[in-house]
């Protein structure tokens, strides 16, 4: 009886019918795509994207160039050269994020001993020639200008877990 | 029309003229054919992709615009595909055979398109009412196949080549069972030309097409076609996760694209088979008001799109057959289903003639 | 008759032209290319004959089934171009023999006239309703259903023997059984067992 019933189901393609089945049902739920640039998916505070250099409230820059970002950096991405500035100060005179090598791992963020170096919540930006992708220090520090709001915000939200 | 034969007539002589006034109107007619078959492939390609998409709850393609009409999102795909495909660069790997490596897709796409030429798409409207249509058919599809040989062996690289070998013994397998399958519905049908095959499934509703008294012979078809035109579950010739992509690892842009094309059109073919030989071909599913008055050649189209659909389906739920399993399938399964039915089928057929009316609702036999 | 006759010239030139290229070819899967397009113009030809079935069952038969398998096989062979022309001069006389009798058959078709040909006319076209695969059903299972059923059942018989010839068991074979595996359910190798969840100390 049961050898008679699995040979009925196999020839009935009975198990192939409850696979279409399923998708056929599929077919019709709703779809959770994300439409991209129309809708986009909600992110962290942490969120580690695009890089920024951020200045304190009085516009002078954060960055002491001490180079620890440069250090721990895994994939060697952070470029940085540094003099002492007419006032005294030790600044840097080169800060290049190389972001083809870069893989956000957000260490150059934890090591700042000053919060300079953040990562920000934008991650839609490209390059349309090789080279593009190496941001430079102006570049950085102009990101850091544009997005300060939301950085300071994101700071603030994350600061009673660090 | 005879206006235009005279005319040529007079330019080219009596002999010349009119031989060259059959061709001009083939030329036409097979044009005819073609464009729309093509159009149709490309948007068969964009129907997988948003049908196969829904099924696992993606959207698929809705970017690309027609005329930057908002709501036929996407509906441009298959025209920007085409476009991409025609800029991109023809690469001739080095140690490949130039002559043999640029013939395969053409030895492809040939009998792809060559096979459409006996196909009925209503009563009048068919290129070449040929007796043997079915055998041509038969020809040409079985022709097919060296495409994807040759182009495996002329690419020089491995993978392509076990594409082509698993491709040939795959094709050469399944036919056998195709052609058992196809066997049966000459034998209702008493013909070999296309066109007296669906006249022989007219009757009252859609009870008298060959679907019904040869059901597993419609669904030795049906799988055998997927194996034939090497689509999924049945694709171990491209098998992108095993073997790269098979025979056509080394091809790209346009002659990619013919490939492409050729598959695609092989598809619609079987689909338009199954449609003529087994679902009534341009016969309305009842002949009642409603639905006769529909034209034939769009009840063909309905089918067609119908047994295509299932095509993508089938490529959506299946996982890919495991090599041997195809061999046993066709060779142990299939083959032997179809010669017992040919048999039994041979045995109802010879029965005397009250035998046969005696059965119960019978209206085939 | 003028495009009869272009076809009948433009298909026997293809076909001569690529039976020679068979013989000559150094690749052996040219050469196997070379006999489908030989193949196939022959269909050609039998099509102007009216002999529709035969061209097309040439084309299913020969160029769909056989040269595939015939290519499937020359692709995998590792052909010494050399090795195999070392025998040429020891089969030599038996070729020779064997071109020469063909020859002379070819010529007996050619020189008809003083054979008496013209007594065998030739057959009369027949209708568009016409078919010539009816008819040679008919012929087939009616006057020569002996000879016909003969023929199969050889065929038959050397497809039995070819598979028994070939067909070894080895006993140290690993490859799965596939009919076997399908024939698997659910039940047959999964168990659901039920445990109580354990607690967190």
């Amino acid at each position: 009886m049961d050898r008679i019933k699995k040979f009925f189901s196999t020839f009935l393609l009975f198990e192939l019918l409850k696979g279409m089945a399923v998708t056929g049902r599929y077919l019709f739920k709703p779809k959770i795509t994300v439409h991209f640039p129309e809708e986009k998916t909600p992110q962290s505070p942490r969120f580690r994207g695009l890089h920024a250099l951020r200045r304190y409230p009085n516009g002078e820059e954060r960055c002491i160039a001490c180079k620890l970002c440069e250090a721990v950096c895994p994939a060697m991405a952070i470029t940085i050269d540094s003099e002492q500035r007419a006032d005294g100060t030790r600044r840097t005179t080169r800060y290049d994020i190389d972001l083809s090598k870069c893989i956000f791992c957000g260490f150059c963020e934890e090591s700042c001993p000053v919060d300079s170096i953040v990562e920000t919540r934008i991650l839609e930006y490209h390059g349309e020639k090789r080279g593009d992708l190496i941001y430079t220090k102006e570049m950085l520090l102009a990101i850091g200008d544009r997005y300060e709001d939301q950085i300071a915000k994101d700071r603030e939200a994350d600061a009673r877990y660090r | 029309m005879e206006n235009f034969e005279q005319l040529f007539v007079e330019i080219f002589g009596g002999e010349w003229g009119s031989m060259l006034f059959s061709l001009t109107t083939n030329l036409l007619f097979i044009f005819a054919i073609v464009v729309p078959l093509l159009l149709g492939v490309a948007y068969l390609t964009f129907a997988e992709r948003k049908i196969i998409a829904y099924m696992q709850v993606r959207v698929g393609p809705n970017r690309v615009t027609f005329f930057g009409i908002p709501w036929l999102r996407g509906w441009g795909q298959p025209i920007a595909d085409a476009v991409k495909a025609i800029m991109k660069e023809i690469i001739i790997p080095t140690g490949a055979n130039k002559f043999l490596f640029i013939l395969a897709p053409v030895l492809t796409i040939m009998p792809a398109l060559a096979a459409w030429a006996v196909i009925p798409f209503s009563p009048e409207l068919v290129l070449a009412d040929i007796n043997a249509g079915l055998l041509y058919i038969l020809a040409m599809t079985s022709m097919g196949i060296y495409g994807i040989i040759i182009a495996g062996w002329a690419s020089n690289s491995k993978y392509a080549f076990l594409g082509a070998m698993r491709s040939a013994a795959q094709v050469v397998s399944y036919e056998l069972a195709m052609g058992f399958a196809l066997v049966c519905v000459l034998m209702m049908s008493q013909s070999l030309n296309l066109g007296d095959i669906v006249n022989g499934q007219q009757g009252n509703s859609m009870l008298n097409w060959y679907l019904i008294p040869l059901f597993p012979m419609f669904l030795v078809y049906l799988i055998s076609g997927v194996a034939e035109t090497n689509r999924a579950p049945f694709d171990v010739a491209e098998g992108e996760s095993e073997i790269v992509a098979g025979f056509h690892v080394d091809y790209s842009g346009m002659a990619f694209t013919v490939f492409f094309l050729a598959e695609y059109s092989n598809m619609i073919l079987v689909a338009t088979l199954t449609s003529i030989m087994f679902l009534g071909g341009w016969l309305p599913p009842l002949d009642l008001a409603p639905f006769n008055l529909i034209p034939g050649f769009i009840w063909l189209l309905l089918k067609i799109a119908f047994v295509l659909f299932f095509f993508l389906w089938f490529r959506a739920t299946f996982p890919r057959y495991r090599y041997d399993q195809i061999m046993r399938l066709g060779w142990k399964i299939f083959i032997p289903i179809t010669l017992v039915w040919i048999v039994l089928l041979g045995l109802i057929m010879q029965l005397p003639e009250s035998m046969r009316n005696s059965f119960p609702l019978n209206i085939w036999f | 008759m003028i495009f009869q006759d272009f076809l009948f010239y433009f298909f026997s030139a293809i076909l001569i032209v690529s039976a020679l290229g068979v013989i000559t070819v150094r690749n052996p899967v040219n050469s196997a290319l070379l006999l489908v397009l030989a193949f196939v113009t022959c269909a050609g030809l039998w099509l102007l004959l009216e002999a529709e079935f035969l061209a097309i069952a040439l084309v299913l038969v020969y160029v769909g089934a056989v040269m595939v398998l015939f290519l499937f096989v020359v692709m995998m062979l590792d052909i010494n171009l050399d090795r195999l022309r070392e025998g040429f001069w020891k089969w030599f006389p038996l070729g020779a023999i064997i071109s020469v009798i063909m020859i002379a058959e070819m010529s007996a078709v050619f020189m008809g006239k003083h054979f008496g040909l013209e007594e065998m006319p030739n057959p009369s076209p027949q209708g568009a309703d016409y078919s010539n695969t009816k008819e040679l059903g008919r012929l087939l299972y009616t006057e020569y259903v002996y000879a016909f059923e003969l023929a199969a059942v050889l065929l038959l018989v050397a497809m039995i023997s070819a598979i028994a010839l070939t067909l070894r068991h080895r006993e140290d074979k690993k490859s799965p059984n596939p009919s076997k595996q399908v024939k698997v359910k659910k039940e047959d190798r999964l168990r659901i067992v039920t445990m109580p969840s354990e607690k967190k100390e």
